[in-house]
């Protein structure tokens, strides 16, 4: 029996309340994230400041550095965390996630080379869509290929293909003259200082979760086996191929916006599970919200928890991430 | 009146690595349950994909409503035919009434909602199956006979015209066996269904099916009515098995003989 399990057909059942507190959490998340800081604010400060209205200070703090950072923050784990629950059913396995497999590190390699290369950010983002899309065929060409594949099998290929990525990243930024090397860091290990442009990240996120409401049927049979599905009426190749191509272009665009953060979704899409249960057409906009809400909580905290340095938000990830991973995988032993 | 539902035309199953069989030709009506009876590996499972288009033939082919099987949609083919899986994969927490109601995924568009009648065709096959009492349930905590049950309530919950059946009694005990089997016979003659099913035990085959194909492990075929085919000499070349044929009140009835 899944812990929490009782409780699945409940919560899942009202689908507009679970929606409704996860909206209210989104903004209290966001709100904070305004407020906390060098300069601690209230939250009648940031109100007024959003209205235009009170000190200079302020209003740069909430309009200039905090709230495009906590958006960018918001809409990229909103993004991450729909990448991970797709993968998650393409492979009918809860471990899937960008970044363990490989996934985003093909994306980085790609924005990465793209803007050595002096392109502009159409490029870049159109680069790192190219390697996402080139490391998601790697990975589950291999692990899929042979029709027999163990969940072993594709998390060592992720794993590999990973670390092949990373290997990749650290040779590129070791050519690079060392002045620019602090601020291309964060391709390796996520970090929203560097977070510019809010509209990619949220004009994504929007049509992701417009395109994958339609397919939530389909895919919650898909999560019964290809098969079956089959059986009961979905066009798998096709529906299998929709998904990789989505989830390459929303794990790039995150990369692009934040660089390579890892975990959210595998967190996200896995504790939403035990609560609402795994009825896609609700997952998948919850998991935009909690993802959302998860790294934008999570990024508040690394800017502020050894002030006045910065943590990458990608460290505070992994350490939430790599005891949930950890656990997922003892308990898929059973 | 009875209508042609599938019909096999030269068809020859793909089994990778084995020389082409012996092509079928014969036609599924309305009504009809045929049984399909082989030793292991013969291609009972293989034959079923192929008739469901999840697997292409060697040659040959396979019509549905007089149409190409591989010219229809998945969910148009989904609409027709439904199969019963020898395995469950339950890769993901699920109820059994949420497993029951994806039998409705043919019948509804992208957009839709299960609307209260889905709701209660899926309550109404549960019960059918006797498992209403366990529909909060996780899938993941049944047992396999009830996880079998819960199969056969997604395709009564799909309700198609025609059943393919691999193996519908895995699992179950002796009463829900012939529970099943007196569904798919209730169902076949009253609704003017018709079900292909793989079995293993020859007499609830002789019992329940009106035809039977008899597939050879070297790839020889050999199908008709109940009463044309099932003899105990050709059943005995059939699983390289002596069968002893006792006569019962309620028809003949074979046994292996133990050493045979």
């Amino acid at each position: 029996m899944i812990p929490g399990s009782g409780s699945v057909s409940s919560a899942g059942r009202h689908p507009a309340l679970v929606l409704g507190i996860l909206g209210v959490a989104a903004v209290l998340a966001l709100l904070s994230s305004v407020m906390l800081g060098s300069v601690a604010l209230t939250p009648n400060d940031v109100i007024v400041a959003l209205l235009g209205g009170g000190s200079d200070l302020a209003r740069i703090l909430v309009l200039e550095l905090r709230l495009p950072r906590s958006l960018a923050a918001f809409a990229t784990g909103g993004l991450l965390a729909i990448a991970g629950a797709l993968m998650q059913v393409l492979l009918r396995n809860p471990l899937a996630d960008p970044y363990v497999l490989g996934i985003s590190g093909g994306a980085a390699v790609g924005a990465l080379l793209a803007m050595i290369s002096g392109l502009g950010l159409t490029w870049v983002s159109g680069s790192a869509f190219a390697g996402a899309l080139l490391s998601t065929l790697i990975v589950f060409g291999l692990a899929h290929g042979t029709g027999s594949w163990t969940p072993t099998r594709l998390l060592l290929t992720g794993v590999v293909v990973a670390a092949g990525w990373g290997a990749v990243i650290t040779s590129l930024l070791a050519v690079r003259p060392s002045p620019e090397l602090p601020g291309m860091l964060y391709w390796l290990m996520g970090d929203l200082t560097h977070a510019r442009g809010n509209t990619l990240p949220w004009l994504t996120l929007a049509l992701i979760i417009g395109l994958t409401l339609p397919l939530g049927r389909s895919l919650n049979v898909l999560a019964r086996g290809p098969l079956q599905a089959a059986v009961l009426g979905v066009a798998v190749r096709r529906l299998e191929w929709t998904v990789y191509l989505l989830a390459a272009v929303v794990t790039a665009v995150a990369v692009t916006t934040a660089g390579t953060i890892g975990f959210v979704g595998l967190i996200v899409p896995h504790m939403l599970r035990l609560v609402i249960g795994n009825d896609q057409r609700l997952l998948l906009p919850a998991s935009a919200l909690a993802g959302g809400i998860l790294l934008t909580l999570a990024d508040t905290l690394a800017r502020t928890i050894i002030a006045p340095e910065q943590l990458p938000v990608g460290v505070i990830t992994a350490m939430l991430g790599v005891p949930v991973f950890l656990y997922l995988l003892y308990r898929s032993r059973t | 009146m009875s209508s042609t539902l599938l019909t096999l035309s030269d068809l020859v199953i793909d089994i990778p690595g084995r020389e082409p069989g012996m092509a079928l030709n014969f036609s599924v009506q309305s009504g009809q349950c045929w049984g399909l009876l082989g030793p292991n590996g013969a291609g009972k499972t293989t034959l079923l994909h192929t008739l469901a288009g999840l697997r292409p033939a060697r040659s040959g082919r396979v019509l549905l409503n007089s149409k190409p099987l591989g010219q229809l949609s998945r969910r148009t083919i989904a609409q027709h035919l439904g199969l019963l899986f020898q395995d469950h994969h339950d890769g993901f927490p699920a109820t059994v009434l949420e497993t029951a109601l994806i039998g409705r995924h043919p019948f509804l568009r992208a957009w839709n909602m299960e609307t209260p009648q889905d709701h209660e065709l899926a309550r109404l096959a549960l019960q059918r199956m006797d498992l209403q009492h366990l529909s909060e349930r996780q899938v993941q905590t049944l047992s396999g006979g009830e996880r079998q049950r819960l199969a056969l309530a997604t395709l009564l919950t799909q309700n198609p015209p025609l059943w393919l059946l691999d193996e519908p009694t895995n699992h179950l005990d002796l009463h829900h066996q012939i529970t099943v089997l007196d569904l798919v016979r209730g169902e076949v003659a009253s609704r003017r269904r018709s079900a292909i099913l793989a079995l293993h035990d020859l007499n609830l085959a002789a019992t329940y099916c009106t035809h039977l194909v008899l597939m050879y492990p070297d790839g020889g075929m050999c199908w008709g009515s109940t009463s044309e085919i099932f003899h105990a000499e050709a059943l005995e070349r059939l699983f390289q098995q002596r069968l002893a044929v006792i006569d019962t009140p309620y028809g003949p009835w074979v046994r292996p003989v133990p050493g045979g």
